[in-house]
């Protein structure tokens, strides 16, 4: 449990997050979109930061806020001229989509509301919290126990790297 | 009211929602894109809170996170890349009127 003080602002976080991701799904303008993405990120880094999560914080900030998002207005950029507010944003199945994730929605928070309430709780740990950074803890884990997925994943990066370098130049150079 | 493990869950099953929503609805393929990234976002949620709750010396939840994070780069990177080919050769870029490889 989180303390009261924590809990406030848990709630506050929350707000923001949804708010902002609600107008990122529905707003026209799909440059302000970018820019509400940005701000929901920004909050989850705060969640990140109240689940003691400080290293994970400064990664969001850093290549979500500072890479993806920057990526995406780039895009939003070069494709111009498609952004205006006549243009028709969402497909036809709006009714339906929402519809569908309600439905979804509903069954998750069910299973959630089934644990609560069969099993008394989802299980937590007594242990005493660690104080201090989770940067060591991180690090000493991806180089030991985790060691053939961080390789694997540095290489996936590579290949992705590449592959986007030679899809987006122009055919002949 | 104190916030819990449930707490955390359920802003992740909501943010979760509207991504898919996002996802389904959008016309514009960037848009699709980051209706994506909001719901790897929520997945990350739930990993930082079950480290937290659950596994709080160990942190091996927060290294799927990482891995997370890298694989929405990644799928950034080339999503974007497909998208800027898409509108060199097609002018367009809503996934509706791009139909070539439909019969």
């Amino acid at each position: 449990m989180l303390s009261e003080t924590a809990s406030i602002i848990f709630y506050i976080i929350a707000f923001v997050t949804v708010v902002s991701a609600v107008l990122v799904v529905t707003l026209k303008n799909i440059f302000h979109c970018a820019l509400f993405l940005i701000l929901c990120l920004f909050s989850i880094a705060g969640i990140f930061i109240l689940c003691e999560a400080d290293f994970l914080a400064g990664v969001q900030v850093l290549i979500y806020v500072g890479g993806i998002a920057v990526l995406m207005i780039f895009a939003i950029m070069l494709t111009a001229g498609l952004t205006n507010f006549k243009v028709k944003q969402h497909n036809e199945q709006v009714a339906m989509g929402a519809l569908a994730v309600f439905c979804f929605l509903l069954i998750v928070l069910g299973g959630v509301a089934k644990t609560l309430s069969v099993r008394g709780g989802f299980p937590t740990a007594h242990t005493p919290k660690i104080i201090g950074s989770t940067t060591h803890s991180l690090g000493k884990l991806l180089l030991t126990d985790f060691v053939l997925p961080f390789e694997l994943v540095s290489v996936l990066l590579l290949a992705a790297l590449i592959g986007a370098v030679v899809l987006a130049k122009k055919d002949g150079e | 009211m104190q916030v819990g493990l449930v707490h955390f869950i359920a802003l992740s099953a909501v943010l979760f929602s509207i991504g898919m929503f996002g996802a389904l609805t959008r016309r514009n393929a960037i848009g699709i894109l980051m209706s994506i990234e909001l719901m790897f976002n929520a997945v990350n949620i739930n990993f930082v809170a079950f480290a937290k709750y659950i596994d709080p010396i160990n942190t091996t939840g927060q290294v799927f996170t990482v891995f997370v994070i890298v694989i929405a780069a990644a799928e950034a990177t080339v999503g974007l890349a497909i998208v800027l080919l898409i509108y060199r050769n097609f002018r367009d870029i809503f996934v509706d009127r791009i139909n070539l490889m439909k019969w």
